[in-house]
């Protein structure tokens, strides 16, 4: 014993708090600091670029507003060249949340049905060859789905147009005055395809990990296959779904190039989803931020802004929604 | 209303690989029959064939004569789903449907099966869990998730959920091997009980589980990896622990292999 106690470093009669610590978390090895620094670091480089952009957006955006003699959030006009300008949002936000409720309500049922087929119906040898095709659509530029919009699908929603006119005219969201095609509604259709393969490749990954056991549970109460769907598999990926619904949706509310190829622009809210005008944030940003002047860049970052804060709110409900069912999840099965 | 099993000449295949061959056996209604043997023996797999669970995974197909009563339940134009709906199967890990709550959980074949008022689902989802001596644990949180119950409760939920719809026959496949046992007790208990009312057939890998809660006992076994598992034999649980007609169950059951 007391050969020990000579070895030993002479100990401090009382140990500090942060000497205690240091011997309950033993000892460390340069590998777990190194790959702590590395991780940790990351962590806070997400939050410093957060906050960066943040700061930018916002003091540009009071830049702007401040010199705004039109109401920010409700004048229908973009006019930074005017003394003093006018400027609002209130068509841009229109549009964007227009087009994305579009494209979601079209993308999200068709990609969850894709991705049901391809985890549940298809024949085993179909489902390698058809995700990858889907993969490839996640991979075409924007700017080719703008073009392909602008002189394929433009040309071609004529039929489309007049079909709804006829029958769903009356509700006056579907009213037709026969202008060239390049309004909201197409708009939304081109968004849909261009969201659809993330929300399908999300989806069917979240499906493919439903546990045999809970479907084979429903197989054995008597469930046929669609009850299966019904009763295992849709309930276990709906977070999933969810989420993947998000990253589509960022996408639309994002997406600047398509956008802009395809909608003829305008200063003012259609009261018809048919009818050609309106803006998007990202779209108005694209057109018109080469010639815009100090004040107009300003300007435009601060619709930025707007968009930003929209997209952190969606998120933030998604989040929510997912939080709240959360205990239903299966992620404590 | 329980049924009685008629097995005559059944083989079932994955893909090209003969799981089991040709078994013949009777089931007396309102009985327990435990299935022993060792691993990979296709007790397992004889079992799921008795409701059809067979075919459910990829390759799977068989061959031969299952009779419920009368009926063959691979008679041409019979609906698998509808024979699942008399042949209820209790599985080795617990699993109720973790998206929904105990009270869901407990009704969720009945709604598969037609539509019933608020009163009666609620009626016999009481009744249901009373059946699988979990009511007097849960019948204060029946709309909290099932799966935040323990294994055991758990376990007794998904027998609830089987019995609710009122099955001919009861199919376990080791339900206790996943539970403490203390759970295993509340089970076995619980086994001794249904059998007034059901067809009970449940395999198992613990021997004095079988010869506490069967009346008869059947050894499968297989003369080599890769073969197809047989049936041994089939006898009062009794005679086959004490006194085997066969070698092989006895070597088996005396702990000499498998």
């Amino acid at each position: 014993m007391d050969t020990q106690i000579k070895d030993a470093p002479p100990p401090s009669p009382q140990p500090t708090v942060a000497e205690q610590k240091r011997a309950a978390r033993g000892a460390t090895r340069p590998g777990d600091r190194i790959f702590l620094g590395l991780s940790r670091g990351s962590g806070i480089l997400l939050l410093v670029i957060m906050a960066a952009i943040a700061v930018f957006l916002t003091y540009r955006a009071s830049i702007a507003i401040s010199k705004d003699e039109a109401n920010f959030f409700t004048a229908f006009e973009w006019n930074t060249q005017l003394i003093p300008p006018k400027f609002g949002i209130a068509v841009l936000a229109f549009g964007t949340i227009v087009s994305s409720i579009i494209a979601m309500a079209l993308a999200v049922p068709i990609a969850v049905a894709i991705a049901l087929f391809l985890t549940h119906y298809a024949p085993r040898r179909l489902r390698g060859p058809i995700a990858y095709v889907i993969d490839l659509l996640a991979a075409v530029p924007s700017i080719v789905y703008g073009l392909w919009g602008a002189l394929i699908l433009v040309p071609h929603m004529n039929g489309l147009y007049g079909w709804l006119d006829d029958y769903f005219g009356w509700t006056g969201i579907f009213s037709w005055q026969q202008g060239a095609p390049r309004s909201m509604l197409t708009v939304g259709i081109l968004l849909a395809i261009m969201i659809l393969p993330i929300i399908t490749n999300v989806s069917r990954e979240v499906f493919r990990q439903v546990p045999q056991m809970h479907e084979e549970a429903a197989l054995a109460l008597g469930a046929t296959r669609w009850e299966v769907i019904r009763m295992a598999v849709i309930p276990f990926g709906r977070s999933g779904v969810i989420s993947a619904s998000m990253l589509g949706l960022g996408r639309a509310l994002g997406e600047t190039m398509a956008v802009a190829t395809v909608l003829s622009p305008s200063f003012d809210i259609q009261a018809s989803l048919l009818d050609p005008g309106g803006g998007t944030f990202a779209q108005n940003i694209a057109s018109k931020f080469g010639e815009a002047s100090e004040l107009g860049r300003d300007a435009l970052i601060a619709s930025g802004l707007v968009l930003f804060v929209i997209t952190l709110l969606v998120n933030g409900a998604a989040r929510m929604i997912i939080a709240r069912r959360k205990e239903y999840s299966g992620a404590n099965a | 209303m329980a049924k009685r099993i008629d097995v005559s000449g059944l083989t079932a295949y994955y893909g090209s690989h003969k799981a089991i061959e040709d078994i013949s056996m009777t089931v007396e209604p309102r009985s327990v029959t435990a299935f022993i043997g060792p691993s990979g023996c296709g007790k397992s797999t004889f079992l799921r064939t008795l409701n059809r669970m067979h075919e459910v995974t990829s390759g799977g197909r068989v061959e031969g004569k299952v009779l419920l009563d009368d009926e063959d339940l691979y008679g041409q134009g019979i609906d698998p789903v509808s024979v699942r709906r008399e042949v209820g199967m209790v599985f080795q890990r617990p699993n109720p449907f973790p998206t929904m709550s105990i009270f869901d959980n407990v009704a969720a074949g009945l709604r598969l099966n037609g539509s019933y008022k608020k009163s009666e689902l609620t009626d016999i989802v009481e009744k249901s869990l009373k059946g699988a001596n979990l009511w007097n644990e849960v019948k204060d949180r029946l709309n909290k998730p099932g799966s935040g119950l323990s294994g055991g409760q758990q376990q007794r939920l998904c027998i609830a959920r089987a019995i609710a719809v009122e099955p001919k026959v009861l199919l376990m496949d080791e339900p206790c091997s996943a539970l403490d046992p203390i759970s295993t007790l509340a089970i076995e208990d619980l086994i001794g009980e249904l059998k007034e009312r059901f067809t009970i057939v449940i395999v198992t890998h613990n021997m004095q589980q079988a010869a506490r809660v069967s009346d008869r006992t059947a050894f499968f076994n297989l003369a080599a990896v890769g073969q197809p598992g047989k049936l041994i034999e089939i006898d009062e649980t009794e005679r086959i622990f004490s006194n085997p007609s066969v070698q092989a169950t006895e070597d088996y059951i005396s702990g000499r292999f498998g």
